[in-house]
């Protein structure tokens, strides 16, 4: 079926027989002697030749297995002869998926009212589906590469935190605070780094992610260290608890109080947080600073010949990133009614980074079903016990054969005059810093 | 020289280390004329360009633009985003710095940026969809499809700029350069790669802006045939100096220019004495 270039046999076993070299040279001391200290403190050694051979003839079938599957598939981009029909019934389809979705997520609370699990899964998903969103204005649009993106939920978190406990401000005044303290480190960081460009900025946000965190963990006296902050108050309705008491919601509409109320309540509410999200992030494509980000991700010095101020360019994109962060931090706070620095590691930032490059950078249903596929799909493979993390690193290297630019591989036009056609990613570029 | 002067660069001089890439260079372009800055291949015509667009920051010597409403501005003062954004000069580049991934439309859409910031109330109208910035968005657009219908890509509006032949993403470049409303143009090698054909319709182009725009062109370009038919004034550098000025009958004529594009490369001095018979 494939009509571009075809490599033949000669290629796939070149390929193979380089990787199973490397492997050998790897795994020979790794796995090939092994070494242990003996009882009187002596290094005794052993060779596992067979283990070693095993694993190279894995990587060298494994080789052209992938090899094989890549020709199959092919890239995103290469011409295959493919039905009109068909090509048109997945157009149709791709532009079903979004509002499906959507309704569909609507309808979860009321579906899966009794299974608990599924409401969490659901609260966990969105909350990724909004950080994912939020990074997606800084790595998908502007094309900066942050890796300390946690550090903005984080900040997010205790804002909430340290807020609703010491002054007993209410969620709703916690929540805009939250999101406007994270915009302003979002600058804060902003400020030094932006000079930076690509492999740089990358380390340097990551160290401000480590830094957040640290801080989180030694500041005693304010944040509590790695104990956290406890008793943080759950969410009300407009100033109604979602209590069994007298003044609580259910008993206020006469209702009887079950606790799966608040479980309802708290999706709705990450729903509302990522669709307003999303809302912004679209309007804010077809405003000039939302242009101005994408130009900035295709050519940096073309921006500047145009006149357009790309520090404040970079500022703005990592402050609306950093304030979609801390909102998602303070309904994390609010969820959890306690937060310590341990969920706020590195972790996060490359869980979150990996959402938005496989969804396709950029795309904003793209980052959703990535989010979808990472979060659901780990929870999918649960019965594989140890072997989970292997499956799912297999399945995301294979998807990133088929799609390297992600599952949704091309960009929306933010204006047009006639067409309102797609352009393929591989004309868009990826930013470099 | 008339007095009359858009841009007049003074005794600049640029210094990559040990390489003088421009020397003590002064020469001037007039409002609302075309002039080409013309040399062999690393004469140090586009370190001229950086400098005067903000891109390098020059060794020694000064730059002056003088606005239309007589106030002046000294180009060495600004940097970078600025120099187009308060100086109105705009530039294009030797090789094509579109945005590939970017329609053409939005092309032209991301030059009005400081515009349409101002208009959509730094982004807070736009967000609400202020009536305001809906009459500015449109203007926008319009002054984009005026620019598209006279580069002749009104049917390529909504296509990739990547996607585009090569000749239309030089014209789009100027068009793009164009629609930050400059009072300086500059153009480096515009006509390079293009045909015959492309290249008479860019001298066309470029004529036709001087006429309507009234936009002043500093034009760097190997292809003698444009320069000769264009421009007003010609400067000839050579290893950054000036080695030669005037009208580009004079210059055709002048043996140091001969002998500096004889000595570079043959079918360049060729092109230059023979584009006028
Ligand atoms: N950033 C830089 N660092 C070091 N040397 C440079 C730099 N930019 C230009 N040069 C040198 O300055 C000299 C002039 O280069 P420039 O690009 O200005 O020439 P040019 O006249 O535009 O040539 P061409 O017609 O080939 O475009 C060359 O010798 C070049 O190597
Ligand atoms: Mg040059």
């Amino acid at each position: 079926m494939q009509t571009s270039r075809a490599p033949g046999v000669a290629f796939i076993f070149k390929k193979a027989l380089i990787s199973a070299l490397v492997a050998l040279v790897l795994f020979s001391l790794m796995i090939g002697v092994r070494t242990e200290a003996g009882s009187d403190g002596q290094l005794t050694y052993w060779t596992r030749f067979g283990d070693l051979a095993m694993m190279v003839a894995t990587v060298f079938g494994g080789s052209i297995i992938v090899e094989l599957l890549r020709q199959w598939w092919g890239p995103v981009g290469t011409v295959r002869v493919v039905p009109a029909q068909v090509t048109s019934a997945l157009s149709l389809a791709g532009r079903l998926v979004a509002p499906v979705l959507l309704i569909f997520t609507f309808l979860v609370p009321v579906i899966f009212y009794n299974e608990r699990y599924i409401l969490d899964l659901g609260i966990l998903v969105l909350t990724y589906v909004m950080l994912g969103w939020g990074l997606n204005v800084v790595v998908g649009l502007a094309g900066l590469l942050d890796l300390g993106y946690v550090a903005f939920y984080a900040v997010g978190a205790y804002s909430y935190a340290l807020l609703a406990t010491n002054f007993g401000l209410s969620f709703w005044i916690c929540l805009p605070l939250a999101g406007i303290l994270a915009a302003f480190w979002g600058v804060l960081l902003g400020f030094p780094v932006l000079r930076l460009r690509g492999d740089y900025l990358a380390i340097v946000t990551l160290a401000f992610g480590e830094i957040i965190r640290l801080v989180l963990l030694n500041w005693q006296s304010v944040t509590g260290g790695p104990n956290g902050v406890s008793g943080i108050p759950r969410p009300t309705m407009f100033g109604i608890p979602l209590s069994p008491g007298d003044d609580g919601l259910a008993a206020k509409l006469g209702i009887e109080f079950s606790p799966t109320h608040r479980i309802v309540f708290l999706f709705y509410l990450i729903l509302a947080l990522a669709l307003l999200t999303n809302w912004v992030t679209i309007r804010l494509r077809r405003l000039p600073i939302g242009r101005a980000w994408e130009a900035l991700r295709e050519d940096e010095v073309a921006c500047r010949a145009l006149g357009i101020n790309t520090t404040t360019t970079k500022l703005t994109a990592f402050a609306t990133g950093a304030m979609f962060g801390g909102l998602a931090g303070a309904f994390f706070a609010t969820r959890q009614g306690f937060i310590s620095p341990e969920s706020f590691t590195f972790h996060e930032s490359a869980l979150v980074l990996a959402i938005v490059v496989l969804g396709g950078m950029g795309s904003q249903l793209g980052v959703a079903l990535a989010a979808l596929a990472m979060i659901g799909g780990f929870e999918l493979f649960r019965g594989l016990d140890q072997y989970r993390m292997l499956v799912f690193g297999m399945a995301m290297v294979l998807l990133m054969i088929w799609r390297p630019r992600g599952l949704i591989g091309h960009r929306a036009p933010t204006v047009f005059l006639e067409r309102n056609q797609a352009i393929s990613s591989d004309l868009v570029k990826e930013g470099h810093g | 020289m008339s007095a009359d002067q858009i841009l007049s660069v003074d005794h600049l001089s640029m210094r990559f280390g040990g390489i003088v890439a421009v020397n003590d260079l002064s020469f001037g372009a007039e409002r609302r004329k075309i002039t080409a800055l013309i040399g062999p291949n690393g004469a140090g015509k586009t370190t001229v360009f950086n400098c005067i667009t903000g891109f390098y920051k020059p060794t020694s010597g000064s730059m002056r633009l003088a606005h239309d409403d007589g106030h002046t501005i000294q180009l060495e003062r600004l940097n970078d985003f600025r120099i187009s954004k308060q100086a109105k000069v705009a530039r294009t580049f030797q090789n094509i710095r579109l945005f590939p991934g970017m329609t053409a439309l939005e092309n032209l859409m991301v030059a009005q940026h400081n515009a349409l910031m101002r208009a959509s109330g730094l982004t807070l109208l736009g967000l609400i969809g202020a009536p305001s910035w809906r009459v500015a968005e449109k203007a926008a657009i319009d002054l984009a499809r005026t620019w598209l219908e006279r580069i002749g890509l009104l049917d390529r509006a909504d296509d990739a700029a990547g996607n585009l032949p090569y000749g239309d993403q030089r014209r789009l470049e100027i068009a793009r350069a164009m629609c930050t409303e400059p009072a300086l143009l500059c153009l480096d090698e515009p006509a390079a790669g293009l045909n015959a054909r492309e290249s008479a319709a860019l001298s066309e182009l470029l004529l036709s802006i001087r006429a309507n725009q009234g936009t002043s062109i500093l034009l760097i370009e190997h292809d003698m045939s444009v320069v000769m038919e264009i421009s007003d004034h010609v400067v000839v550098m050579d290893y950054g100096v000036k080695i030669a000025e005037g009208t580009p009958q004079h210059v055709r004529d002048d043996p140091r220019v001969i002998a500096a594009y004889l000595g570079a490369d043959e079918e360049e001095a060729i092109a230059v004495m023979e584009s006028g018979t």
